[in-house]
């Protein structure tokens, strides 16, 4: 994990910048963030123009710092690039945010009062995005989270040493301070209906998506398996993942399953194993992060699938896993099982819908996957979709920073609505 | 190997770098420091009859993007050590190196007496040339000293004939360019008989203010005064006034070039534009007298890479070279070219022609999105902006168009009736 620069190294490094013009770097940030344009404040010694032109474009501008995956956006852009070492424009960017959380001053204020109100559904980063932007443009924005901590996967689900929760929890304040009232601990469907958001004149419906699936193999019910989100939630903000044990067995390939893998190491597991259905060309975390795994000491088996969790007085004790077609189709191969011994297993193998939600507020969805237009509208009049529960299938597109920009999308769609203008 | 010995005005040297008279040649220990790591010669801190007194703090950088000490400036005056300590430690490092050079820089009131008194002493001791300061631009100057006698061409030529009535040994004059046009004190200067010239001196300057204490930097005590400015920034100007001088029939002496000198190459320009050595100083204060070394040996490989026995075969070169105006070829064109498969598209070209040249770079698109540049070489002026920008080395070449074969100057058409 990228530490924060030293003040030398912030110095040579945004003076090696080229400050192009029209630059690539910004065209590869989803919120087009001016790149060359904060790096040059950065070392002209004005952090907080550096810190504006960030946050102005990104309101997750400090998680993304931290969590983008750079080589695949703006480092991968950079004009040095393959001749010399890119840029490191998200070290750069932590420089000038974690510049902007310790002054603690307001960049934003805000817009004139428009008389409207919107409600959004969830504090995640795409609710907090089109929040922030909403409330810059004058609009009444009450934001309703089920968690106690507004961020969503920024607070709960990214492992602390990618994304500490006070940085997420940080971008949430500055939010509210534009006046946003955010109510955590109130779930939409039970604490309060959908009916009673649609009398807002607007909802942006930004929930993320649920819990991670069952496995559906016997043994699954025992004491020792875990929900990778509630996994990484509990080593996150308790510090511990209580009868963790000495082997830990992850299910899956995704980015997800690299975090359960890598905080299990951090905790302190000796024994940290990830098990995919496909060939490790097939996984779908960054490649960056699979090499992060390795660094920290994860094993992967690949083309293998979980056949049965063997228990011991109702705790887990064992996994057997089946292995799969070498081809590649995870079709598993009968004969092949195997077992080994293991104390804790963590699924990680993607995360279900909210369709009722959706079906509640009457949003056409596919699979619980929203349908929306390019301005993130769906079929019903005021009620938009940003964030996880309408991206489609593939890693790229489930990043922070496009949560982000979905979120300015739907605000700005939003406002369009609110002043009159053609929807 | 090359021969790299030079001889100024009778002043000789196994190399053309010497260290010029400032705070490293303050003393014998640095002196001795220098030669052993194999300078030249010293130009030795400005020695007066009486110290002066210098004040805290004296120096400040100049840095830009990043970079510390692109140029300096300094409030530090002359020697501020007794005439006579001095005078043994030259001869003590005189001793030690026989085969190096140490010129002994002079300052003092403008009456014959003084002159010849300070002269006189300094002959004491085996000492290889004078060199005249008449150019330290700040404090020694308000005492009618220094740049104030640099600035009044009687003066110069009036303490140089003074000094010549005493010399045994070459005199150097060190001119400031804190002036309109420098050959007019190198003029005064030959005429007083000056056996060589040396430029430039530091040039008048305020570094900085603190944005923060709204104080001058270097501050004393909160105020602060003009201080010489030196370093490579001030490279092309005092490029631009050695070859001045070197092209002037009028001022036939050697010169020792100074300004900015912080490598060989550097070197290779200042005697290319009529230096017979040159004389270094920040380079040397920002990174140590080891410097010299590399000097050396990059000087002496450009010299065999091209075939010449002598480091005296660069000097002058390119003097007849720096001309008017006028005498410019209007004929000549030339025109941008970008080399496609080594642009990496940072559009710095662009936006430099299209804000500040002639906008004719284009910026195409193709199918696929991709973009490229290419100049509209209908009406590229040749100004060179764009491959002044472009980071990427040989990328943006610049290209011959005109023929060739005519020359066509200013000078001409004025003097052919129309």
């Amino acid at each position: 994990m990228a530490e924060p620069l030293a003040p030398l190294d912030v110095t040579v490094e945004a003076n090696r910048c080229l400050n192009c013009y029209d630059a690539p770097c910004m065209h590869a940030c989803p919120t087009s963030i001016d790149i060359p344009k904060f790096i040059r404040r950065i070392a002209t010694g004005d952090l907080a123009g550096a810190a504006k032109t960030i946050m102005d474009a990104n309101p997750m501008g400090a998680s993304c710092a931290r969590v983008c995956p750079t080589d695949e956006l703006c480092e991968g852009a950079c004009v040095y690039t393959p001749d010399a070492p890119a840029i490191r424009i998200g070290q750069l960017q932590q420089h000038a945010t974690d510049w902007l959380i310790r002054d603690g001053r307001q960049l934003f204020t805000a817009g004139t009062p428009t008389g409207k109100r919107v409600a959004i559904v969830g504090a995640g980063p795409a609710g907090l995005s089109a929040a922030r932007d909403l409330a810059r443009l004058g609009h009444a924005v009450t934001i309703f989270e089920r968690d106690d901590l507004p961020g969503g996967l920024n607070t709960y689900g990214i492992v602390p040493f990618r994304l500490p929760a006070d940085v997420a929890v940080w971008e949430a304040d500055q939010v509210r301070a534009l006046g946003v009232d955010i109510r955590t601990g109130v779930s939409v469907g039970v604490d309060v209906t959908a009916a009673e958001l649609l009398e807002y004149d607007a909802v942006v419906i930004a929930c993320g998506m649920g819990t991670v699936p069952a496995l559906g193999i016997p043994g699954e019910d025992a004491e020792g398996v875990w929900d990778a989100l509630d996994f990484i939630r509990s080593a996150k903000m308790d510090g511990t993942v209580p009868g963790l044990g000495q082997t830990v067995a992850v299910i899956g390939g995704g980015n997800t399953a690299i975090d359960a893998a890598t905080v299990s190491k951090r905790l302190g597991v000796p024994s940290v194993t990830m098990y995919y259905r496909r060939g490790a060309e097939r996984m779908t975390a960054y490649g960056f992060e699979i090499e992060f795994a390795k660094t920290e000491g994860v094993e992967f088996r690949t083309n293998v699938l979980p056949h049965r969790i063997l228990t011991t007085d109702g705790r887990v004790s064992g996994l057997e896993l089946i292995k799969t077609d070498p081809a590649g189709t995870a079709r598993p191969l009968v004969g092949t099982e195997y077992t080994i011994p293991c104390d804790t297993v963590v699924r990680a193998i993607g995360q279900t819908k909210f369709s009722k939600l959706l079906d509640a507020f009457g949003v056409s969805h596919e699979n619980g996957i929203a349908v929306v237009d390019a301005g993130m509208r769906t079929n019903a009049p005021t009620v938009f979709a940003a964030g996880d529960c309408m991206f489609r299938a593939g890693a790229s597109d489930a990043m922070v920073v496009e949560a982000a920009e979905r979120g300015k999308t739907a605000a700005r769609s939003v406002d369009e609505l609110l002043r009159g203008g053609a929807r | 190997m090359a021969d790299l010995s030079t001889n100024l005005a009778g002043i000789k040297s196994p190399n053309p770098f010497w260290l010029a008279s400032a705070p490293p040649t303050n003393s014998g220990y640095q002196v001795m420091r220098a030669f052993k790591a194999g300078w030249g010669g010293v130009v030795w801190k400005t020695l007066c009859q009486e110290p002066i007194v210098n004040v805290t703090s004296r120096f400040a950088g100049l840095n830009l993007n990043g970079r510390k000490m692109l140029a300096m400036n300094n409030i530090e005056l002359i020697t501020d050590r007794p005439l006579d300590i001095n005078l043994q430690e030259i001869a003590e490092c005189k001793a030690a190196y026989p085969d190096r050079a140490i010129v002994a820089s002079l300052m003092t009131d403008c009456t014959q007496a003084r002159w010849h008194d300070l002269v006189r002493k300094c002959q004491t001791v085996p000492i290889d040339g004078f060199e005249l300061n008449f150019g330290c631009p700040h404090g020694m100057s308000e005492r009618g000293m220094g740049s104030a006698v640099g600035q009044d061409p009687e003066l110069v030529e009036q303490i140089t004939r003074w000094v010549k009535e005493v010399a045994t040994v070459p005199v150097i004059v060190k001119l400031t360019p804190n002036i309109t046009d420098v050959r007019w004190t190198a003029r005064a200067a030959t005429r007083g008989g000056a056996d060589a010239i040396s430029l430039i001196n530091t040039i008048n300057s305020l570094m900085g203010v603190d944005i923060d204490t709204w104080n001058p930097i270097p501050h004393v005590d909160g105020k602060s005064s003009h201080g010489g400015f030196c370093g490579p920034a001030v490279k092309p100007i005092a490029l631009n006034m050695v070859g001045d001088c070197a092209r002037d029939a009028t001022v036939p002496i050697p010169i020792s070039g100074i300004g900015g000198i912080a490598n060989w190459s550097d070197a290779v320009e200042f005697m290319l534009m009529g230096s017979t050595n040159v004389q270094v100083c920040t380079a040397a204060m920002r990174d140590g007298f080891r410097i010299v070394e590399d000097m050396i040996d990059g000087l002496n490989t450009y010299l065999d890479d091209r075939g010449l026995a002598s480091v005296s075969e660069l000097v002058g070169k390119s003097v007849t070279r720096f001309v008017d105006w006028n005498d410019l070829n209007l004929d000549y064109k030339i025109v941008a070219s970008i080399d496609q498969d080594k642009c990496i598209n940072c559009n710095k070209c662009w936006i430099a022609c299209e804000d500040a040249a002639h906008q004719c770079i284009d910026r195409l698109v193709d199918e696929r999105g991709g973009t490229a540049l290419k100049v509209d070489e209908e009406h590229c002026v040749g100004c060179n902006l764009c491959s002044m920008v472009c980071p990427v080395e040989d990328c943006i070449t610049m290209v011959r168009v005109d023929s060739g074969e005519t020359t066509h100057t200013w000078r001409e058409r004025l003097s052919v009736p129309s």
